[in-house]
């Protein structure tokens, strides 16, 4: 089969206007020549390991693993600078931006994370941080948005629509059609038009590269049973999954939110539940009217609060190599807590839905060994916990 | 030849500019909506651009987006605009034009979509997120019912995509006046002008500009290079400030 331009089997693609068109195409061209070029690896590589502080640990979690009956393992990006995998890719766009003399980075953000995360590689590389922002997540993320300002962002709220993330989208890409000449749009998962799934996951690959290794080298050259990763937009699972793929024995899990989890709630798990659509410049699964309006999403982890989800995991999701599960909100903010007390970690609630999937299906995974992305730390959540416990 | 080509070159013979109005359909509301298109109609418009509500529409500014989303709230779907010009069919002197957002369309079906335009009258759509790069399947379904896919240019499109919009293309080429979204705007980018004579020399369609119009008189120095106008915030506040849409079109004729 001869793939399309930017598909992953039936899904992905620029679906977009062709006063877009110019960016991605100039976009396309710096993924060629300045991407694989010695200095832009060089200094990528450099504030990989001086600034985020990579390579991130893998950590084996005894208490939690006796409790269950299981080897539970975590990769641990909420030991990367500024809490979350976000970074790894930031630092990436905002390089590559800045070598491509781009002097701003605009981003879109609904919990925060990536904003923040966009805002530290600005600050780092001498550019100029452009977050738009939903209304409703400016009040309920007060304290990322106070972190942003502080590393010098300029904050724009999203009055229209449903003034979340996927109207937070749809302001930044209104804002690069017309400053397209100054600014990169450092787009925060590995979804959108193409190049972007591909873009994010070079970034992000990262992850699995290391944990790979890193499990090999801890289990005697045996590779864990099963890797687990939250899915939201989806770009620290495709971390996380990317170099295990070609492992056939290696079970791959993608976790969306079920939201509250009752039929018929809201939620974010257009991959359980949604239907394939074009949303933001791709092809993929989507939470959808059957006239093809977007529906509203819900979790109670404001990262996973997205309607649709990254091409490449419709793509693994439709061929089978990756299933795609649900975890609802109590059973996360559950996850949130015992982790925290048994390890004394706390994980992020995006996170969160990952680690429960462990702790839910504990008996189908008697002696195996589970290894998940712990893809944030959970400080920011605090807020959210208050508000629920 | 496409019916909008056909409308936009009567009022060109005449040494006028094709007069394209845009509204989202049911706006007003849903009783309103289809006296706002009888006068506009009467008023000399050559093309009525309607606009298909979605949800997320990343191309339109401000006016337009809440309109639109308004007329959502309402229940305007594609049902409701087909059923609606079915029953008007032959009423209408322009040739009528639809405009919208993929997924809407991808969700009625592209088959069913094309014949319903047939049957009700459409001659053209427009679709904002659809590039020359995935717009083949598009094309190939509306082919059959002689419905033509609007291309949309701008002034960040090089000569070569020009081309590549240019081959096979029918009814009008839509030439965005600015880097940005819809809406009105007090002035034009300079670049404009350079730009429309490339469209020019690439394009053997008529060429409407769009984005940013409120006044001829912003037209005037674009005299020879332009075919049509397309005019849609600029419309949408007049109507919003309770006067006619006859009244609007009086200075453009």
């Amino acid at each position: 089969m001869i793939m399309k331009k930017g598909y992953f089997g039936d899904f992905g693609g620029q679906f977009i206007p062709e006063l877009l068109m110019p960016p991605l195409l100039e976009l396309e061209e710096a993924m060629e020549t300045i991407l694989p070029s010695e200095e832009f690896q060089t200094r990528f590589i450099n504030m990989l390991k001086e600034n985020v502080g990579r390579p991130s640990a893998i950590t084996y979690c005894p208490n939690l693993s006796k409790d269950l009956g299981l080897d539970l393992w975590l990769k641990r990006e909420d030991l990367n600078h500024s809490g979350a995998h976000k970074i790894n890719n930031t630092l990436g766009q905002g390089l590559l931006a800045k070598m491509m003399g781009k002097d701003v980075l605009l981003a879109e953000t609904g919990a925060g994370m990536h904003g923040v995360a966009t805002t530290v590689a600005a600050a780092m590389l001498d550019m100029k941080a452009l977050i738009y922002m939903g209304a409703t997540d400016i009040v309920r993320q007060a304290p990322n948005v106070g972190r942003m300002k502080l590393m010098g962002a300029e904050i724009v709220s999203v009055e229209s629509g449903t003034k979340t993330l996927k109207d937070a989208i749809n302001g930044a890409l209104r804002r690069w059609l017309s400053d397209q000449e100054t600014t990169h749009y450092c787009f925060g998962t590995a979804a959108g038009p193409h190049p972007f799934p591909t873009l994010v996951r070079e970034f992000q690959q990262i992850i699995s590269r290391e944990a790979r290794q890193q499990f090999m080298d801890r289990n005697d050259g045996n590779l864990p049973d099963m890797v687990v990763a939250c899915v939201g937009g989806g770009s620290n699972a495709i971390g996380m999954f990317h170099h295990f793929i070609p492992d056939a024995s290696v079970r791959l899990v993608g976790v969306e939110a079920a939201g509250t989890g009752e039929p018929g709630c809201d939620n974010s798990a257009p991959l359980n539940i949604g239907s394939d659509g074009i949303l933001h410049g791709m092809k993929t699964k989507l939470l959808q009217t059957d006239e093809g309006q977007i529906l509203p999403s819900h979790s109670v982890a404001p990262g996973l609060d997205y309607p649709g989800v990254g091409p490449e995991h419709a793509h693994l999701h439709a061929t089978g190599r990756a299933d795609y599960v649900t975890i609802n909100d109590s059973q996360a903010i559950n996850a949130f807590k015992v982790l925290s007390r048994r390890e004394g970690i706390i994980p992020a609630l995006e996170s969160s839905h990952a680690v429960a999937y462990a702790i839910e299906n504990k008996d189908k995974l008697q002696g195996k060994s589970v290894f998940i992305c712990l893809s944030g730390r959970g400080d920011k959540d605090l807020g959210i916990l208050d508000q629920i416990l | 030849m496409n019916s909008m080509q056909i409308k936009i070159e009567e009022a060109t013979k005449q040494g006028k500019v094709g007069l394209i109005p845009f509204l989202p359909a049911g706006f007003p509301n849903r009783e309103q909506f289809w006296k706002e298109l009888e006068e506009l109609d009467n008023a000399g418009a050559a093309v009525i651009e309607i606009g298909m509500p979605f949800s997320d529409p990343v191309a339109d500014g401000p006016v337009v987006e809440k309109a639109s989303l308004k007329c959502l709230d309402d229940g305007i779907d594609l049902a409701w605009i087909f059923d609606g010009l079915r029953k008007r069919k032959g009423q209408f002197k322009a040739a009528l034009l639809l405009m919208g957002y993929l997924n809407p369309v991808y969700q009625y079906g592209l088959d069913t979509f094309a014949a319903d335009c047939e049957e009700a009258g459409v001659s053209g759509l427009i679709v904002a997120d659809l590039p020359y790069e995935e717009s083949g399947f598009v094309k190939d379904a509306l082919a059959p019912h002689g419905v033509s896919l609007v291309p949309l240019v701008g002034l960040n499109t090089s000569k070569e995509r020009m081309k590549m919009y240019a081959d096979g293309a029918s009814g009008f080429c839509y030439f965005v006046s600015v880097l940005g979204t819809t809406g009105q705007r007090e002035s034009l980018p300079a670049r404009i002008k350079e730009k429309l004579v490339e469209a020019g020399e690439v394009f053997d369609i008529p060429i409407a500009l769009g984005f940013g119009i409120k006044h001829p008189d912003q037209l005037t120095q674009f005299a020879g290079l332009m075919d049509a106008a397309v005019f849609g915030s600029a419309l949408i506040l007049h109507i919003q400030s309770g006067k006619s849409s006859a009244e609007f079109m009086e200075p453009w004729k």
